[in-house]
């Protein structure tokens, strides 16, 4: 027992999931930290719940105002009529956050997430950003490379109806069951850069055609310097030449990355709510099969997709192992 | 967004406002949904908290439907929330009721409840999303009249159920001595006396004694409560065990339990054990504790038997000292923490007796209460799904509709697996016309065994009339005329053949829920006789959909301690979270099935213990439809560039 038991408040309030993954695991949830940047549907699912199971602390980092379009999808922020100009994104929801679960320590940090050096990211144990540039996606996940101690790198999206999560574990050993002993096991995980630098040739046969189409779309705002999700329909044609031009590259067949695919990533960039909560719930629950249950099945490598127009949430492992 | 039209103009049925239900509400105010009706008779207690999001600390005790629909005008105040903090089983939500929405979304806990939701909506014509959720696995289905099967096409497991002498004299499992614990004993003690106890159901012939033992839970004029207690003690875990040692017949094959007296575990102590007094008065019944007054902390620690011994007493004290107005009509409530104590002592000494692991309080309490194992991530993923097909279907695209189960591991890659939805069952009693068939005996079973355990219990009928050719033999009502109710009174009493319009073997009666608009004929078929251990119903009903329970097995040889047992109570429900749970033992064969790519497993199950009886097909389906994967993916896309 460590010395450290739960508290009978604990106990109470943790009851029906302690039911499910046991009071280790509720213990080593209740001592993680958590940094989430870009509050967007997505991000804020994934907060409610791991406040709400229990992590130790959770930092926010969002600076953009609470405006219209960034209320449509959230949950954690009282309509106001005379909204504007009152607090962050983050600062709003850390106010509701805290409201959730008073025994998660729940707090702000404010400025741009490229600011933030190796050293910054030394107090999380899992880093999660969500609608960022590829070129953010990179560099957080190299910082958090650095650091001598392992911290776990997620990216989350969501645009129309459908996104994509991203998970890199680095060098993450755990114990698994087999019938009567326990076995160590060794899983080797590509950083988000070395993942989609993988020739696509390479890959398994009949990867999700939505980690082709999110690679296109990622790319085309990259090179075009746009914020993410600032496309329209009046970008399809150069998207499908870009399109075009990767498959070539790759020696892929141009109709693995469909044109109503990419149509739908480009024209609404929005996030469609329940889509969001599939998505940003399942990187809660990827986190917490993580954190908490060890020895019973293999955790996720490396990236999860979710499709409502087919309904299908699958799993890919794209690495060179 | 081409569904924006279809969520505006919705006015939508939310029943349940719990653990998906929340989850449910947040999306559907998310995505645009303007008109929310919500039913839950519930409210809100601690334990929910960690994972309906809508509530805290200072609602505990408040309705569930009236909070949530608070916490969500808080952040989409325009929108149009309506709350019912009632039963979806009252009559109010009749099919007219039902008839003024879109589309119906369940987030319901008791199959019950499923079960009459899904004949309202059969018959008001509204489409139906189903859901349910176990720790990390849930699915949705959807449920659209003549389209796809109704939610009781499929059978629906039997709670499973324990001959009553492995619960009196026999158990070999924890699960058993709980039963025993709260069932019986808790029952007995604090409960209504005029209920029928199989407490002191011997195994032999034991006349002589159990008239004696009548006695022994009524506390004698003066007595001295540590006497009392004492008494008790002994009686159920001592001198009971003792006498059902005298029948050797029953012990050849099983190890034979030790009696367990006071004296042996307790010494003098109970008398030192100071008194309850010194306990802080409270008003609040629910904050009295045994353990705080022994000073055990940890729930999940498991007590020793003399610390069980201690609980046992103390919490019996508090009850007689503290909670003297309610004896005689408690029942087991999970929540009610004393009673959980004196049901996990009492458990763990009846269990210490027949050598059967002992349990914390922890454990004991989710056995005991019949607790839904839930995370909040499985939840608020269905509640998205749920929106996804609700969506489909107010836009009239029920051909895109999917089942979709929510795995625990992946299975083909998915962890949200998709799956055709099947076809209306053509022999499914609820959502076709297809007769039953009784077996009884037309001599012996009164009107009264047909509606308690056929008409009440397996077809969930709520206000049932049963009539037989012209002639009404049976209703339930609140605006019935004083004779009628007489007359039905007295034909419940009556033998089936002797009723005004007597049932014999070859005739049919024809069941009827004026509520749900469900109308079931059953033929009538006469039989003599019925295997009690099998058939412990005393009648057996075919076409029905509901699967037979597998725990039977381990006692069926046991059949010397029959004789003490009566028919009528002979066997005990036992409290598992079988209606979500149990579900998703059908999916996980499925999946399984799948996972290890071979086909052939499916069978070794459905031989096992728990028969399956049309559940090689479904999986078969799955199976089918998971490897069709390229095939369906061009299809939608097709649809999607359109
Ligand atoms: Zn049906």
């Amino acid at each position: 027992m460590n010395g450290e038991e739960l508290t009978e408040q604990e106990t109470a309030l943790y009851d029906r999931q302690i039911r499910v993954w046991g009071v280790d695991a509720q213990r080593r949830l209740s001592k993680s930290h958590v940094f989430v940047s870009g509050l967007k549907g997505t991000a804020v699912e994934f907060c409610k719940n791991i406040v709400l199971a229990g992590v130790g602390s959770l930092v926010l980092n969002d600076d953009n105002p609470a405006t219209g379009e960034a209320l449509a999808a959230n949950f954690l922020i009282p309509f106001d009529e005379n909204m504007g100009g009152e607090g962050s994104l983050a600062e709003l929801c850390c106010d509701s956050l805290k409201d959730f679960n008073p025994m998660v320590h729940v707090s702000v940090e404010k400025g741009d997430l490229s600011t933030f050096g190796v050293d910054f990211f030394e107090k999380f144990d899992v880093v999660v950003i969500s609608c960022c540039s590829l070129a953010a996606k990179k560099s957080v996940n190299e910082k958090c490379r650095k650091l001598s101690k392992r911290v776990a790198f997620y990216t989350v999206d969501c645009r129309d109806s459908c996104g994509e999560i991203f998970v890199d574990l680095q060098n993450y050993s755990y114990a698994k069951k087999k019938v009567d002993e326990t076995v160590q096991c060794q899983l080797q995980y590509p950083s988000f850069e070395e993942a989609i630098a993988i020739p696509w040739r390479s890959l398994p046969r009949r990867v999700a055609k939505l980690y082709f189409a999110m690679r296109v779309v990622e790319r085309f705002e990259d090179v075009e310097k746009r914020r993410p999700g600032e496309t329209s329909i009046a970008d399809l044609p150069n998207v499908m030449k870009l399109r075009n031009e990767l498959c070539l590259a790759h020696s892929l067949n141009e109709s693995q990355i469909p044109d109503s695919l990419l149509e739908r990533l480009v024209v609404s960039t929005k996030e469609f709510p329940p889509v969001s909560a599939v998505l940003g719930e399942s990187s809660a629950r990827l986190f917490e099969v993580i954190k908490a249950i060890s020895g019973k099945g293999d955790p996720l490598k490396n990236f999860f997709f979710f499709d409502a127009v087919d309904g299908k949430g699958v799993i890919e492992d794209i690495s060179t192992s | 967004m081409e569904h924006l039209s279809a969520i505006k103009g919705a006015k939508v049925l939310m029943v349940g406002a719990g653990g998906i239900g929340c989850e449910l509400l947040k999306t559907l105010a998310l995505s645009g949904f303007q008109d929310i009706h919500i039913i839950d008779m519930d409210t809100i207690e601690v334990s929910n908290l960690n994972r309906q999001f809508l509530f805290r600390q200072s609602h505990v005790g408040q309705s569930k439907a009236k909070v949530a629909r608070e916490a969500v005008l808080r952040f989409r105040p325009q929108i149009s929330i309506t709350p019912y903090h009632a039963n979806v089983k009252d009559s109010d939500f009749n099919v007219d009721f039902f008839k003024q929405f879109s589309v119906v979304l369940n987030g319901l806990d008791n199959l019950d409840a499923r079960r009459h939701v899904n004949r309202l909506c059969l018959a008001a014509d509204v489409p139906l999303v189903e859901s349910g959720t176990t720790g990390f696995l849930g699915q949705v289905t959807v449920h659209i009249k003549g389209r796809t099967e109704c939610y009781e096409c499929q059978p629906k497991p039997a709670p499973k159920t324990y001959p009553v002498c492995t619960i009196t004299s026999t158990p070999s499992k924890f699960v058993h001595c709980i039963v025993w614990a709260k069932d019986l004993l808790f029952a007995k003690l604090f409960g209504d006396k005029n209920q029928d106890n199989d407490l002191n159901v011997r195994s032999n012939d034991s006349a002589s004694s159990s008239d004696h033992s009548e006695d022994v839970f009524e506390r004698k004029k003066d007595e001295d409560f540590e006497q009392y207690a004492k008494r008790i003690y002994d009686h159920v875990f001592g001198h009971n065990i003792e006498s059902a040692l005298s029948n050797e017949e029953t012990w050849k094959n099983r190890n034979k339990p030790r009696p367990i007296y006071v004296k042996d575990v307790l010494s003098d102590e109970i008398q030192q054990n100071g008194n309850v007094d010194k306990t802080p008065a409270t008003d609040n019944s629910s904050m009295l504790s045994a353990m705080a007054y022994l000073g055990l902390k940890n729930p999940q620690d498991i007590w020793s038997l003399k610390e069980n011994s201690r609980v046992f007493f103390a919490a019996l004290k508090l009850f007689f000292s503290k909670r003297q107005k309610e004896i005689g009509n408690l029942s087991f409530d999970k929540d009610d923490h004393l009673a959980v104590e004196f049901v996990t002592a009492a458990a763990n000494i009846r269990a210490a007796s027949f050598g059967i692991p002992l349990h914390s309080l922890f454990e004991a309490k989710g056995i005991a209460g019949n607790i839904v194992h839930a995370v909040a991530t499985t939840n608020a993923i269905i509640a998205g799904l749920i929106v996804i097909e609700a969506i489909k279907v107010l836009q009239n695209d029920s051909k895109s509709c999917r089942m979709t189960y929510c795995l625990e591991h992946p299975s083909r890659k998915m962890l949200l697996m998709p799956v055709e939805p099947f076809e209306p069952n053509k022999a499914c009693y609820v959502c076709s016309e297809t007769p039953l068939v009784l077996e009884v005996n037309t001599h012996r079973a009164k009107l009264r065994d047909v509606v308690e355990k056929i008409v009440t219990s397996k077809l969930g009928m709520n206000l049932p009339l049963i009539t037989h050719g012209s002639g009404l033999l049976y209703e339930v009502g609140d605006d019935l005329e004083e004779d009628m109710v007489a007359n039905y009174a007295a034909n419940l009493e009556k033998v089936l053949s002797e009723l005004p319009y007597a049932i014999t073997g070859g005739t049919m009666i024809q069941v009827e829920d004026l509520q749900q608009e469900l109308v079931c004929n059953i033929n009538i078929k006469h039989r003599e006789e019925f295997d009690e251990e099998k058939e412990p119903d005393g009648m057996v009903l075919h076409g029905w959909t509901q699967a037979p329970a597998a725990e039977n097995k381990d006692t069926a040889t046991s059949s010397s301690n029959n004789g003490a047992s009566t028919s009528s109570t002979s066997t005990t429900l036992v409290p598992t979270d079988m209606e979500e749970d149990d579900e998703l033992t059908i999916l996980e064969t499925g999946i399984e099935t799948i996972a290890a790519g071979k086909k052939r497993k499916l069978s070794d199950v459905s031989n096992s213990e728990t028969p399956i009886p049309t559940d090689d097909k479904r999986a078969k389906k799955i199976a089918e439809h998971a490897e069709d994967d390229v095939v369906v993916m061009l299809d939608d896309e097709k649809k999607n560039s359109r």
